[in-house]
């Protein structure tokens, strides 16, 4: 089954780049150089993980983790920064981040990364289900 | 000279130039010394001005007891000398009263009188009856006087004239000094006759030799006209004339003062009344005051003593106080300089960040385009087996790679400028901080010799800290070696829970004069080739910060091993002091 990403980050040479080689890696690829449009985004469509830039002009990459994990805590995010730092990486895994990897990245561990966000998302929907159909079944009255 | 330098405050020797721009806010050479000279003035004035006063006081003193001594003395002598005038005066008076001129122009009568004279009074030499010619009548004497003329002796009309006459002293003939009282009597039938005795002078010598003299005091008699007349010690023979001018006549005992060749003199004088005598004591003045001088001397000797130690005092107080004014302010300027010095290395992380930063994103795009150049060619049949291509986009991603190292170091460097304690493993320091030197040290053939014992744990203190003191340390070695020079370094655990860690050179060394001062802020060797003097105060600062202990052991030209001591347990966490 191929990964439907999201990749976002404000230089469009790196996002359109990285987008095209994990498309060559068989992943289902959307790019968005605003964290804005993320949001608006991840309501229209459903995406197996996002990989956020965590500096960004308009809208801080925390700020935007807050704000997708709200509208929808199923969502698998990897964020990807230039400037790591300790507390920073401690701030993003409280919110929920499923990784932090640092610039330039290895194209290999990203994929892997993405690929664990893929098998994560895909149990807590399974379990979402079940749960939904245990509902139904005890909720209706065959 | 040395001992000069030992005592010489080390403030002296500073100067405002060398604090750069913290300068001084005192001019310690110029504090110093007024502090020196208020203190002095504030304790010796009093004492000084105490010490001149008794001086004068005591002085005034001493000449006025010596004086009134002197008359007392003079006094004495004088009434002495007038009784013993007056009464062989009295005694000639009195022969010519109780006897008519028959009586006593009889030879033998007068020899009779002559003797009893001798007896009774004593003194008398011989006696004779003079008419009011001046012809000798009677004589009675050793000396064959008889019929002799003194009609036109001086004396002889002074008696005519005064009743009474008492002459000089006089060698006369016979080489024996010798006086004359004379006596004129008038008869009831109005004729007139002298009677005249010839007086030795060893009585009167013998009552101004019973003043009791001391040593140096002189006592005489002299006549009006200057002329000496008993014997005297030092002024001179009798008859001589005295070499000091005859004292103005008075009718008290007198005192006064002379300058006579090198001495002062006291000379007391009495003018003996009816006679032309004058009594003259004269005393050494130096000799006199002597029994004051040496009391003085000790007075002195004890002030010379008491100002030798409040000097003493006064200069260890005062340097004391400069020196602790001193040790304050040089404090002051080296926080500053630390201050500036943390100051200075925040803004450069906060610029290295900003730098590594703002490369860290055009990396990442070169990262992601050669990897899509890379996927391209591995995914195409045609160039899958061109390994040319893949080399060259695969050196690419080396440099990549190679620059990425370089920001993420840039980036850590920032980071620990923010102080905090935590677990830190002490290869990864060091091996951060020889990255940073590694490439000198392969420039010089610096073989760098790294010796870390395998049990070293984690433990707690700042890493950008001890980065900073390895890297000062590591600095310095190298600064101090040639090239093709040895660097050692290593880590050990301590019993007693500390980790050592001796960063060592085979450099120049420190010569043993200077290693007690080379923790001293502004002490460098390098100042003219830009040292600040600053780099090993503020690791000795940094490692004290973190606990720690620094030793050296160095050997001029030999070379320098520094070992530091920090705890595994930071008990006391010292917090950031850029913040």
């Amino acid at each position: 089954m191929a990964e439907k990403i999201l990749l976002v980050d404000d230089e469009k040479d790196f996002v359109e780049t990285l987008a095209e080689r994990m498309r060559t890696r068989g992943m289902t690829v959307s790019t968005s150089t605003s964290a804005k449009d993320v949001l608006t985004n991840i309501d229209i469509e459903s995406f197996d993980a996002i990989v956020l830039d965590l500096q960004m002009p308009d809208m801080d990459g925390i700020e935007a983790l807050k704000l997708i994990r709200a509208k929808n805590p199923n969502l698998q995010v990897i964020l990807l920064t230039g400037h790591a730092t300790v507390e920073k990486g401690v701030e993003a895994m409280k919110l929920g981040a499923l990784d932090l990897l640092e610039k330039p990245t290895d194209i290999e561990i990203l994929t892997e990364k993405i690929k664990n966000a893929s098998t994560k998302k895909m149990m807590l929907v399974q379990e979402e289900t079940a749960g939904k159909i245990k509902d139904i079944i005890g909720g209706k009255g065959w | 000279m040395s001992l000069f330098k030992a005592l010489k405050p080390e403030f002296l020797n500073y100067s405002a130039a060398e604090s750069g721009p913290f300068k001084s806010l005192f001019n310690f050479r110029q504090l110093w010394r007024s502090r020196i000279i208020i203190l002095l003035c504030v304790a010796l004035t009093p004492l000084i001005c105490l010490a001149i006063f008794t001086f004068l006081v005591t002085k005034h003193d001493t000449e006025r007891e010596i004086h009134l001594r002197t008359i007392r003395l003079a006094s004495n002598a004088k009434r002495t000398i007038s009784f013993f005038f007056e009464e062989r005066q009295a005694a000639l008076d009195f022969i010519v009263r109780s006897n008519s001129f028959d009586q006593i122009n009889d030879n033998s009568q007068l020899t009779n009188i002559l003797q009893s004279l001798k007896d009774s009074i004593g003194g008398f030499t011989d006696l004779g009856i003079i008419d009011a010619t001046g012809r000798q009548l009677q004589y009675v004497g050793p000396y064959n006087l008889q019929d002799v003329n003194y009609s036109s002796e001086e004396w002889f009309k002074e008696v005519s004239v005064r009743n009474y006459y008492i002459s000089d002293v006089y060698l006369g003939f016979r080489e024996v000094p010798h006086l004359i009282i004379a006596v004129k009597h008038t008869l009831p039938n109005g004729l007139t006759y002298v009677l005249r005795a010839t007086l030795e002078t060893k009585r009167f010598n013998e009552i101004i030799s019973n003043l009791n003299l001391s040593g140096t005091e002189d006592a005489f008699l002299l006549n009006k006209q200057g002329i000496i007349q008993t014997p005297s010690r030092s002024h001179g023979k009798i008859t001589e004339k005295l070499t000091l001018p005859v004292p103005a006549y008075s009718e008290r005992t007198e005192v006064l003062e002379m300058q006579d060749n090198n001495d002062r003199k006291i000379i007391g004088y009495a003018y003996i009344p009816e006679t032309s005598f004058i009594f003259m004591l004269i005393e050494k003045k130096s000799e006199l005051m002597r029994p004051w001088r040496s009391s003085q001397e000790i007075i002195i000797f004890f002030i010379v003593l008491a100002i030798l130690v409040i000097l003493a005092v006064i200069y260890r107080v005062a340097t004391h106080l400069v020196n602790q004014v001193f040790l304050a302010d040089l404090k002051r300027v080296q926080t500053l300089h630390e201050v500036e010095q943390s100051s200075k290395l925040a803004s450069i992380g906060r610029l290295a960040a900003g730098v590594a930063h703002e490369i860290n994103n055009p990396l990442a795009i070169i990262n992601e385009k050669a990897g899509l150049i890379k996927d391209i060619f591995s995914y195409k049949e045609e160039y899958k087996h061109d390994l040319k291509i893949i080399g060259l986009i695969d050196s690419v991603l080396a440099s990549v790679e190679r620059c990425a190292i370089i920001t993420k170091r840039l980036l850590g460097f920032a980071r620990h400028l923010d102080v905090s304690i935590q677990m830190v493993d002490i290869r990864s320091v060091i091996e951060d901080v020889l990255g940073f030197l590694i490439k000198e040290a392969e420039y010089r053939s610096i073989a760098v010799n790294l010796d870390i014992e395998e049990n070293i744990p984690q433990f707690e203190t700042d890493r950008g800290k001890l980065q900073q003191i390895l890297l000062n340390l590591v600095n310095n070695a190298f600064a101090a070696m040639q090239d093709n020079g040895h660097l050692d370094i290593k880590i050990r655990l301590l019993e007693e829970g500390f980790v050592s860690v001796s960063v060592k050179d085979d450099g120049s060394g420190i010569p043993e004069a200077d290693l007690k001062r080379i923790f001293e802020p502004f002490f460098s060797t390098k100042t003219k080739t830009g040292g600040t003097g600053l780099g090993l105060s503020i690791t000795y600062g940094l490692i004290q910060e973190l606990n720690g202990k620094l030793n050296v052991v160095s050997k001029f030209g030999v070379g320098s091993e520094f070992t530091i001591l920090l705890p595994l347990k930071n008990t006391r966490a010292t917090k950031g002091k850029n913040k």
